[in-house]
């Protein structure tokens, strides 16, 4: 990897994380929101990823695939659980999205 | 370790959930006892885990704050373990439906890993790690708070659970940055290599902006008071006393252990500023609720404030008396806090209902549970003699010799409506019952005692300051230390 590509990867990396900041902001509903936060968490990845990189010719660092690998099982995990939660709110509520203002019902 | 084994048990075997809590419970205040023993007497501790030591095996690091943490977590997590039982218990079943048993099936296993989360959370020493187990508790969390099944509580465990994720990213986000930078994920080594500059500025404010959300602090508090109020009642009492304790201890842990050679002193004015606000927010907000359990948990927006305004104190003062005030304000809000929830729970488990202005008759009726909010509130407020007075006291005393009076303003103003929102719920509860009410549900003693306990530790917290303030000041920072490199 040269330097300018490193540059690359960290640029898409936070592109992608603020995109899905964005997207969970904008968007009402739930799958959208989830979506949306495993874009950013990608982001987060593509960053950590890119920060393996050594000087030129040495071998990557391997510590930073070891956090990735553990953050996408984390990732992993949380998107089946809020899918199963949004799948909850749909029964309870009749639509998957979150009312606009903090429910106090 | 030990927790993690018995929510495995309590998975396959659900029936014996309650027990293996309890043997959990055991086990750990004698480990947390003689972790207390040793950092008296020997200092800090650090544990290589499997003998491989930093930089590249894991370690864990106890000091006196991370052991009182892990008493308290014991503490609170052990008497509501029991209000739990009783709570969730089988012969209370034809009173709260069937699809109650279904719950307690699923409530041990999480109740377990969220507890083995804290201890994990508490005792790491590298920012990876911490990274995990605060996933770990968010995830448990989240979902004992969905546990409840309604549609309101679904919906705010929806909510917890993307806010939470979201801080979570950036937390590993600055996480990565810093790594970018100093290459080690062991706090005491990315102390020692870090240099001040944008890219540790960059990675120490995601890491405070993530921190920051979990801890629900003024203005992104707006996910707590949902999901605290909403969730069953053992679940909002641990909430409210514990996990949002959790985030704020790695804030305060990260900030003083690592982020200090980096930040300057206006931001931690900055966060002193967002956690005066919280306080009077929150307070304001409490005043105004129509429901008890909303109440209590705007209560705890507003003091979770107190612990950020504590930051510059810890800066300023020379012995650790802003230390020692932050953390014993965590160690009694959280027995008062967990208290006040199991009171309010008594008190909905008995009505049906919260709604402050229809508690006409609680006081003669649930007179324990009033009596637990009222020493509750005692403690919150920051009356003598209770441990709130204690800590109240250390923090005053810190920002008068700091020379830092506005403080000093919001922590007795923050008291006094504390007071006021307390006593507007006592003062109903005091007003006779209406006739046309139907007959309340009878209340398990035992629930209402474990109220009564919790309660009373918070107040005998006041009684044995000194013991827990030494501890306190196992491994503290000095304001020498601190600072040395952002000025």
């Amino acid at each position: 990897m040269t330097s300018s590509n490193v540059d690359f990867f960290l640029l898409a990396g936070a592109a992608l994380f603020c995109l899905g900041f964005y997207a969970l902001a904008a968007h009402a509903h739930l799958l959208r929101k989830i979506l949306a936060l495993n874009v950013s968490g990608s982001g987060v990845f593509l960053i950590l990823i890119a920060t393996a990189h050594g000087p030129e010719g040495a071998a990557p660092d391997p510590v930073p695939h070891a956090l990735v690998l553990t953050g996408i099982v984390v990732a992993v995990s949380a998107t089946a659980l809020a899918l199963v939660l949004s799948g909850r709110v749909h029964e309870a509520t009749g639509k998957a999205e979150l009312p606009a203002g903090p429910s106090d019902s | 370790m030990l927790p993690l084994v018995c929510a495995l048990g309590a998975f396959m075997v659900p029936r014996a959930g309650r027990w293996l809590t309890l043997v959990a419970a055991a086990g750990l205040s004698l480990i947390t006892w003689d972790m207390a023993r040793v950092a008296l007497s020997h200092g800090a501790q650090r544990y290589p885990l499997a003998g491989w030591g930093a930089p590249l095996g894991i370690e864990l690091y106890a000091d006196g704050a991370a052991v009182l943490m892990l008493a308290l977590t014991v503490t609170v997590m052990g008497s509501v373990s029991l209000y739990a039982g009783e709570y969730f218990s089988s012969k209370h079943r034809h009173q709260n439906g069937s699809a109650h048993e279904g719950r307690a099936v699923f409530f041990w296993p999480l109740w377990l890993f969220l507890w083995c989360g804290l201890n994990a959370l508490f005792l790491s020493a590298d920012i990876f790690n911490l990274y995990v187990t605060l996933e770990l508790v968010g995830l448990a969390a989240v979902t004992l708070a969905a546990l409840e099944g309604g549609p309101g509580a679904l919906l705010a465990a929806t909510r917890y659970l993307l806010v939470s994720l979201l801080a979570s990213f950036c937390f590993l986000l600055g996480v990565a940055v810093l790594y970018a930078g100093a290459a080690t994920l062991d706090i005491e080594l990315l102390r020692q290599s870090m240099t001040p500059g944008p890219l540790a500025w960059a990675g120490v404010s995601f890491m405070v902006t993530g921190l920051l959300i979990k801890t629900a602090v003024f203005p992104v508090h707006f996910w707590l008071p949902p999901a605290h109020a909403q969730a069953s009642t053992p679940v909002s009492a641990v909430l409210s006393a514990l996990v949002v304790k959790a985030s704020f201890y790695l804030l305060f842990r990260l900030w003083f252990d690592l982020f200090s050679a980096v930040a300057k002193p206006p931001s931690a004015e900055f966060l002193a500023s967002l956690g005066a606000a919280a306080v009077i927010w929150g307070s304001i907000q409490a005043l105004r609720q129509e429901r008890l359990k909303l109440l209590v948990a705007y209560s705890t927006v507003a003091q979770v404030g107190y612990l950020l305004l504590a930051i510059p104190l810890v800066h300023a003062t020379n012995d650790s008396s802003g230390w020692a005030g932050c953390f014993y304000w965590a160690l009694s809000h959280g027995c008062a806090k967990a208290a006040m929830f199991l009171a309010a729970g008594n008190l909905l488990w008995a009505a049906g209902h919260d709604r402050i202005a229809e508690l006409g008759g609680a006081a003669k009726q649930l007179g324990l549970s009033m009596f637990a909010f009222l020493l509750a509130a005692v403690s919150l407020a920051g009356l003598p003699p209770s441990g709130g007075f204690i800590a109240k006291w250390l923090l005053l005393s810190a920002s008068l010799a700091s020379g830092q009076w506005e403080k000093a303003v919001v922590l007795v103003l923050g008291g006094l409506l504390t007071a006021a929102y307390s006593v507007r719920v006592l003062r109903q509860a005091f007003v006779p019952a209406t006739a046309s009410e139907q007959p309340p549900r009878p209340v398990p003693r035992l629930l209402e005692w474990i109220a009564v306990s919790l309660s009373l530790l918070a107040l005998l917290l006041g009684f044995y300051a000194n013991p827990i303030v030494r501890l306190l000041q196992v491994g503290a920072p000095r304001a020498g230390q601190a600072f040395t490199g952002g000025l």
